[in-house]
């Protein structure tokens, strides 16, 4: 997020765009429900679902999945043909404006509404809602990035956000509401095929020889290495023979499960590390037993970029240990003379090699309530609002954005629309809430969303059993006949290994980001 | 804002116009007892018990919904608001079934302590004959109306806090009770669980399920930490027993949740104690899981990385780090994997 959760209390317009706030980010959707009943604050909600935050929503735009990019347009052209652009933060702040300009010119609210099937006045609603706040803040998560045009959205949401000015002020700002617990520090630290700790880039001679430095070594490898998907079809090759996988399902919680299981099984050597035997563990070579979140002491970094304390309440079970001694003793047998003997170490050592965590220490993080990055000295209080005075590249680039269709649509033999996320009451492939007590209890099973319209029209009544299949593969779950969703579009949450909506989801990336597109695929219903 | 004036207890201290005489008072560090009052909802008033004397004024005022005035003279511990404060928790303590030996919120009771507090031994008041069956058929929450002192809190909680809208004031007089849509049982309301009635309860109304007879509240460590779900990082407390998570609340006065938590958060903390744990580590053989010790196992996986890096070149070995795992765990695999094994192979499903 640019901005922080706290903040949000106060906001005057919220945009919430491919975001399940009140079940994904429960209490991110109490702040935003918060600001409209407590604080009178409007809230613009754009979902092909009539998700939980839209009771609260002034506005409702229900647009057909994969067209987030045509439906910002629209607000684009409606903001600038009505001129209600904040034209002295653009000239200041921005530049590439004609461009973004020229291309939004074409997209007229009824030309959207043709693409998107919202209604043109509701477009313009939207934009005059939006444009018109003193303080207008954007949500977003998965439904914006998991597209082939994932990228593209999300640079048109920053358009939309500089057009208005609403960026660097409290209460504004594009926050993206990141999924996992630790998803923002895995990427502060490194864990990325192209970034060193910090984004410093492997590609960038200086970073590496930097970074080199603080470990002790002459050169670090400067081939950008493979992301997931990419290391998926590495394995399947033989290019990749030896698959290190720590915390993470792969075989539930990747697109076109059947290429992963077959991937997985091809690869020569497979270590998995983790709490529990998991759908993945279960094809490995080599199984090392992880200590739980409440078993150790280190750091999450949340959404808003604060880095914050875990801290061990209980011993682990049996010889199961805390991963970073795993991961110690390990570099230790491939003649790494590493001697960390606690986190608190390592910390120290991050903020050595990190420039947005060289403020940040555990004696700082016992005192307060975590610090927010970038905070690069240890007098600085650490960073709430981001681009308060300037970008980080320096001026606002305006990236035009062309709507494009998903990699597929529907047709006469897979005539629905599959989009897939998460529930409440579940989290991503269910190691952990699978084993929770009550959370079960709540939602036993998989249930596929499906309009009452096409319900009828299939024979299906609510709760049967139905066959969901694509070109991919095939699972049968429980019907729950709503108009939650249009027409048309069917949702199913990706949670259930035994109803693993990842059987049909398809493997089509973002050619900048290489994440799939699990927002969209196309799939044929019957009764089962 | 100009700042007025007003006498408490004696001493004249300055507020801000808007402040209620609570706030004033707790600024002041004058401690006013309170049970109906949420921090950051709109005051009810309902409870009586944080009842003071403004000079002038025809009755005792509930401090937390009285604005402080420019000029009041105030006293928080007359003996006026004394009697009135015991006489309160008398009239409570008849309302319904107040035992403490049973209750799950002994020890941890707003209502038990004012009763130390106030020097209540014994209630001269008939009591309530009224009794409502315990609802325990949801799989998190034990709703026990015998104990409900009325207070409010869990309908404040509810509607401005965590603005899920499941509960709310129903009945009339001495049958009122707090009723979800239709006084229907929460696991046929609207209720989602996130659980903060539990946390606003000052009594022993409402309790975790997973919670009772796992440890009174004396008997736990309270351990702060964050939780493990999704991204929003909200703080909580682990209640810890025995070796043993018993509950989990949420820290309140902290950013990001200030108090709040929702259903995975509050309730989903028993898979660390989950029977399916990995105890050991595995080696695969001819199919089938061995146990095997820590050194067999870290010996034959620094072999194979060895041996592919030797065949292939570094970039045969590929490692995932995860979202799940600290920043820690995070830094020094990717160091493992560019230093250790020396390549770029290492990402994680931040994109899935």
């Amino acid at each position: 997020m640019t901005n922080s959760i706290g903040e949000m209390e106060d906001c005057e317009v919220m945009f919430i765009i491919g975001s399940n706030t009140n079940e994904n980010h429960p209490v991110i959707g109490s702040t935003l429900r918060r600001a409209v009943t407590q604080k009178g604050g409007k809230l613009i909600v754009a979902d092909p679902r009539r998700i939980g935050m839209v009771r609260d929503a002034t506005i409702w735009l229900q647009h057909r999945p994969g067209t987030d990019a045509a439906l910002i347009n629209g607000m684009l052209n409606v903001i600038l043909a009505q001129g209600l652009q904040n034209q002295e933060f653009i000239d200041s702040r921005t530049e590439n404006f004609e461009a973004m300009k020229k291309v939004v010119a074409g997209y007229t609210p009824d030309k959207v509404s043709e693409i998107t099937g919202v209604p043109a006045k509701d477009i313009i609603a939207a934009a005059r809602l939006y444009a018109g706040a003193k303080t207008g803040a954007i949500f977003y998560a998965m439904g914006i990035t998991q597209h082939t045009n994932g990228t593209d959205n999300v640079k048109n949401l920053a358009n939309l956000a500089m057009v208005c000015g609403h960026v660097g002020r409290p209460a504004t700002g594009v926050n993206p509401l990141r999924g996992q617990n630790n998803v923002q520090g895995a990427c502060d630290m490194g864990g990325l095929p192209g970034d060193l700790p910090g984004y410093q880039k492997v590609a960038d001679l200086q970073a590496r020889k930097k970074v080199a430095a603080i470990w002790g070594r002459k050169t670090l490898p400067a081939k950008v290495g493979l992301t997931v998907t990419e290391m998926m079809d590495a394995t399947e090759h033989g290019e990749v023979k030896v698959l290190y996988i720590m915390g993470e399902n792969p075989m539930v919680s990747d697109p076109n499960l059947r290429h992963v299981e077959k991937s997985l099984k091809k690869t020569e050597f497979l270590v998995v590390q983790d709490i529990f035997l998991t759908e993945t563990a279960a094809l490995a070579d080599v199984v090392l037993p992880s200590a739980a979140w409440a078993e150790r002491d280190g750091t999450f970094t949340n959404t808003e970029r604060r880095v914050q304390r875990i801290r061990k309440a209980v011993d682990a079970p049996g010889q199961a240990r805390e991963d970073w001694w795993i991961i110690t003793q390990l570099a230790k047998r491939l003649n790494q003379k590493w001697d960390y003997k606690s986190p608190k170490q390592v910390f120290d050592e991050i903020a050595k090699v990190t420039p947005s965590y060289a403020g940040i220490s555990y004696a700082r993080l016992e005192r307060g309530n975590g610090l927010q990055w970038p905070c690069p000295t240890s007098r600085h209080p650490g960073t709430p609002i981001l681009h308060a005075a300037g970008f980080a590249r320096g001026k606002g680039f305006f990236t035009p954005v062309e709507h494009q269709e998903p990699a597929e649509t529907p047709n006469k033999a897979y005539p629905f629309t599959l989009t897939t996320g998460r529930i409440l009451y579940h989290y991503h492939t269910r190691s952990m809430t699978g084993r929770a007590e009550g959370l079960n209890q709540l939602a036993p099973e998989c249930e596929v969303e499906i309009n009452p319209a096409d319900a009828r029209s299939l024979r299906i009544k609510d709760g049967q059993m139905v066959k969901v299949a694509s070109r991919r593969g095939a699972v049968t779950a429980k019907a729950w006949v709503t108009d939650r969703v249009a027409k048309g579009v069917v949702f199913m949450p990706f949670h259930f290994a035994e109803a693993a909506a990842n059987r049909l989801t398809i493997g089509a990336l973002d050619p900048v980001a290489k994440i799939p597109e699990f927002k969209v695929c196309t799939v044929k219903l019957q009764k089962a | 804002m100009a700042k007025a004036e007003l006498t408490l207890n004696g001493k004249k201290v300055s507020f801000t116009p808007g402040q209620t005489i609570l706030e004033v008072c707790q600024q002041n560090g004058v401690e006013v007892p309170t049970l109906c009052h949420l921090a950051g909802t709109t005051p009810t008033g309902a409870c009586r018990m944080c009842l003071v004397e403004v000079k002038g004024a025809r009755t005792l005022v509930a401090s937390c919904a009285m604005p402080a005035g420019d000029g009041q003279v105030i006293e928080t511990e007359s003996e006026k608001v004394l009697i009135a404060r015991k006489l309160n928790v008398e009239l409570l303590l008849a309302s319904g079934h107040h035992n403490c030996l049973t209750c799950e919120a002994n020890g941890d009771c707003k209502l038990q302590a004012l009763a130390y507090q106030y020097g209540v031994e014994s209630v001269r008041f008939e009591k309530s004959d009224r009794y409502y069956p315990t609802e325990d058929d949801n799989p998190f929450i034990v709703r026990d109306f015998s104990r409900c002192i009325l207070c409010g809190r869990c309908v404040q909680a509810c509607n401005e806090v965590q603005v899920n809208r499941a509960i709310g004031f129903g009945y009339r007089g001495t049958e009122a009770k707090i009723v979800t849509a239709g006084d229907q049982p929460y696991i046929n309301s609207d209720c989602v669980f996130c659980g903060e009635c539990v946390q606003a309860c000052p009594v022993g109304a409402l309790t975790e399920k997973k919670a009772r007879g796992k440890g009174r509240s004396w008997e736990t460590r309270k351990i702060r930490t964050t939780c493990p779900y999704c991204g929003v990082g909200c703080q909580m407390w682990l209640h810890v027993k025995d070796n043993q998570v018993v509950k989990v609340t949420g820290v309140e006065d902290a950013a990001p949740n200030y108090g709040r938590l929702c259903v995975k958060g509050r309730f989903g903390y028993d898979f660390v104690q989950s029977p399916e744990r990995l105890t050991t580590p595995l080696i695969k053989v001819r199919g089938k899981f061995k146990q095997a010790t820590w050194d067999e196992a870290l010996d034959l996986v620094a072999a194979k990385i060895k041996a592919a890096r030797k065949e292939k070149g570094a970039n045969a070995v590929a490692g995932l780090t995860s979202a799940r795992v600290t920043n820690e765990d995070n830094y020094l695999f990717q160091k493992l994997m560019r230093v250790g094994v020396g390549t770029n192979n290492v990402d994680h499903c931040a994109r899935l």
